[in-house]
């Protein structure tokens, strides 16, 4: 594969998993927020939840091992996993490092979710609050001098009001249960 | 096999009603939406229902226990 | 607090009977003599068959084998909080004959391999001060002692939710299993049991029977407060020790505001050892002239606040069933109404993590049953007259002014 078209792969998957991990995001603040309807009810809402982010994961691996694969950038396997060490824009580069660090906490914790206790699981997800903003930033940060950055950015903020819409559903939204204990 | 019954941690158990979609042969809930789950033990042909109730409750309030 | 003085089967108050005023440690070693060898305490409750006094009734020692039966370094409870606002009898017991109680829990911890014994009272309370002072006269205890002050909530001392404040410090019950006689205080077994309880076993082993026990005596009666009477008395024979009823009874209410409303005159001949309305033993005697509905709506209501809210059904169930109550007694419900509460009682027992729902349900099930002619008015729209009378058992101290750590 010549390396234009890595890098367009890592482009492309780059902005395809920053979308699905934007829906994991927000069908998660929908699940928390209690949305439900006849056609939608909340298994179902918390199963489309699950896939999105596990998809979102599958095209961030391919995000990762194209960037690797391609020369271009001298990106190392390390560099994926340990923030700020690498020498292609260290610091942009690390954020997506560090993003795909929480994330993979976050994954693999709810995988083993019945298996460890509740909080530990419960005080992990919480990150996943931090993983999107650091993702989109990541993103702008290593794009932002591609030719087709546009693109990059338009997505962002489709992204942003996204999760800024499905944010002030969530902090809106109530239920009796959560009232009646902070009483 | 033994055989399993369902329980709830009611101090844990914050209403969100999923084991109630996923289980409706077994589970109610109640007019303020809390689940009623039957003492005794889970039929084997709603074993496999069982096992996914508990796995999506969202505070693992649902339980499969041993019956003694 | 009234406590009478009895002639005849008097034990565990017989050093106040005698001399009244309590007792120090001094006058409780000449009254009884110094703390006995604990071998055999176990069998010996068990041949005596002795039910805790604080309420559920569970036999002694069954509880105590459990407990000796996990690893050693287990801790021994006292509860003396008698959160029950009606009850006096572990007041009275605490303030008149403290060391009974503290010998208690030293053979029981010795008996179970408890290597410490906590005392607990609620922290509002003058009795603190008094326990203190007797803890602080006694020489010679193997297994240390300490007193611990428990927020005054009605559910804050739940076997549990005791467990629970000392090991975190918020006093509110505990989903079980386990139980703490399994895993309690610092993951060790706990034994929790009631202060009466625990004197009892302090005669048992020094070779006394068990002839009497304590009872709180309220409503229409005579003489209103702690009695000590045989064990086998009937319900009858407490209101005839407690001065006689002093104007005809139409129920008394039997265990507490968890309890059983029975009907008098025929509950009167219900021996209070065989008739196993929960071993505590307070008996309200409610009057001709008044109102059940009512008297259980206002109990009711006192109920659904003292919640812990950490359940569904008990949160959102007891407020419920007190206002269907409340309704009922102002004549404002209906059928439609009364069908959709007994259902509501049906649902809402054993679905929360201690029995405080349990108990609410219970009251006002046997409520239904035991006023059933009132109810039948009352849902016609023709309450009594009485039901706008003031009550006589609401609770005298308000507990919701105190947090819950």
């Amino acid at each position: 594969m010549n390396t234009q078209a890595l890098w367009y792969l890592s482009r492309g998957t780059g902005v395809v998993a920053l979308l699905l991990l934007t829906g994991a995001l927000v069908l998660g603040m929908l699940n928390a927020g209690r949305l439900t309807s006849e056609r939608w009810p909340r298994f179902t809402i918390s199963a489309i939840h699950r896939n999105v982010s596990l998809l979102s994961l599958v095209f961030l691996v391919i995000h990762i091992v194209s960037s690797i694969i391609d020369p271009y950038a001298g990106i190392r396997w390390l560099d994926a996993v340990v923030p700020f060490v690498s020498s292609y824009r260290s610091f942009w580069l690390g954020l997506g490092a560090l993003s795909g660090d929480l994330m993979l906490a976050v994954l693999i914790t709810s995988l083993l979710r019945p298996r460890i206790n509740y909080r530990v699981w419960r005080a992990i997800h919480w990150l996943s609050y931090a993983v999107w903003p650091i993702a989109l930033v990541h993103g702008i940060g290593t794009g932002i001098t591609d030719d087709h950055v546009v693109w990059v950015l338009i997505s962002d903020v489709v992204c942003g009001l996204a999760v800024l819409v499905a944010l002030w559903w969530r902090l809106g939204s109530t239920h009796p249960d959560t009232e009646a204990r902070t009483r | 096999m033994a055989q399993q019954r369902l329980t709830v941690d009611p101090i844990a158990c914050r209403a969100h009603g999923l084991c109630a979609e996923l289980l409706p042969e077994l589970v109610d809930l109640d007019e303020w939406g809390y689940p009623i789950v039957p003492s005794d033990a889970v039929p084997a042909r709603l074993l496999a229902d069982g096992r996914s109730a508990v796995s999506a409750c969202p505070t693992l309030a649902l339980r499969l226990r041993a019956t003694e | 607090m009234t406590v009478t003085r009895e002639a005849g089967a008097a034990r565990l108050l017989a050093g106040w009977q005698r001399t009244g005023r309590a007792a120090d440690f001094a006058e409780h070693l000449a009254n009884y003599g110094p703390l006995p060898d604990p071998a055999g305490l176990i069998d010996r409750v068990a041949e005596a068959e002795l039910r805790g006094r604080g309420g559920a009734g569970f036999p002694t020692a069954i509880k105590l084998r459990a407990v000796a039966a996990g690893r050693r370094g287990g801790v021994v409870i006292a509860n003396g909080c008698e959160a029950e606002p009606a009850s006096e009898k572990d007041h009275a017991l605490l303030s008149v004959a403290p060391h009974l109680v503290f010998d208690g829990a030293q053979l029981a911890a010795r008996a179970v391999g408890a290597t410490s014994v906590l005392v607990c009272v609620h922290s509002d309370d003058p009795l603190a001060a008094s326990v203190t002072l007797a803890l602080a006269q006694r020489r010679g205890d193997p297994v240390p002692t300490r007193i611990v002050e428990v927020p005054a909530r009605f559910v804050a001392s739940e076997e549990s939710a005791l467990v629970n404040f000392v090991n975190t410090g918020v006093a509110k019950p505990t989903t079980k299993p386990p139980r703490p006689a399994e895993r309690g205080v610092r993951g060790r077994p706990t034994l929790v049991d009631n202060v009466e309880t625990l004197a009892a076993i302090a005669l048992l082993a020094r070779g006394h029977q068990l002839a009497s026990m304590l009872v709180t005596v309220g409503g229409a009666v005579g003489v209103a407060g702690v009695h000590e009477i045989p064990m086998s008395s009937t319900i009858g024979a407490a209101f005839a020790a407690a001065g006689g009823e002093t104007q005809p009874l139409q129920a008394v209410l039997a265990g507490g505001y968890g309890g059983t409303w029975l009907p008098m005159p025929a509950a009167g001949g219900f021996s209070l050892e065989k008739r196993n309305f929960r071993g505590l033993c307070l008996l309200l005697a409610l009057p001709m002239r008044a109102c059940g509905i009512a008297e259980t709506a206002t109990i009711l209501r006192y109920l659904a606040e003292e919640s812990a809210r950490q359940c569904g059904p008990c949160m959102f169930g007891l407020p419920a069933i007190a206002e269907d109550f409340a309704l009922l007694a102002a004549g404002r419900t209906d059928q439609r109404t009364l069908h959709r509460l007994r259902g509501r009682l049906g649902v809402i027992p054993g679905r929360g993590a201690c029995g405080h729902p349990d108990g609410a349900a219970r009251l006002a099930a046997t409520a239904l049953h035991v006023f059933e002619r009132d109810v039948h008015a009352h849902a016609m729209g023709r309450p009594c007259g009485f039901a706008a009378q003031r009550p006589w058992f609401a609770p005298k101290q308000r507990f919701r002014e105190t947090g819950w750590s």
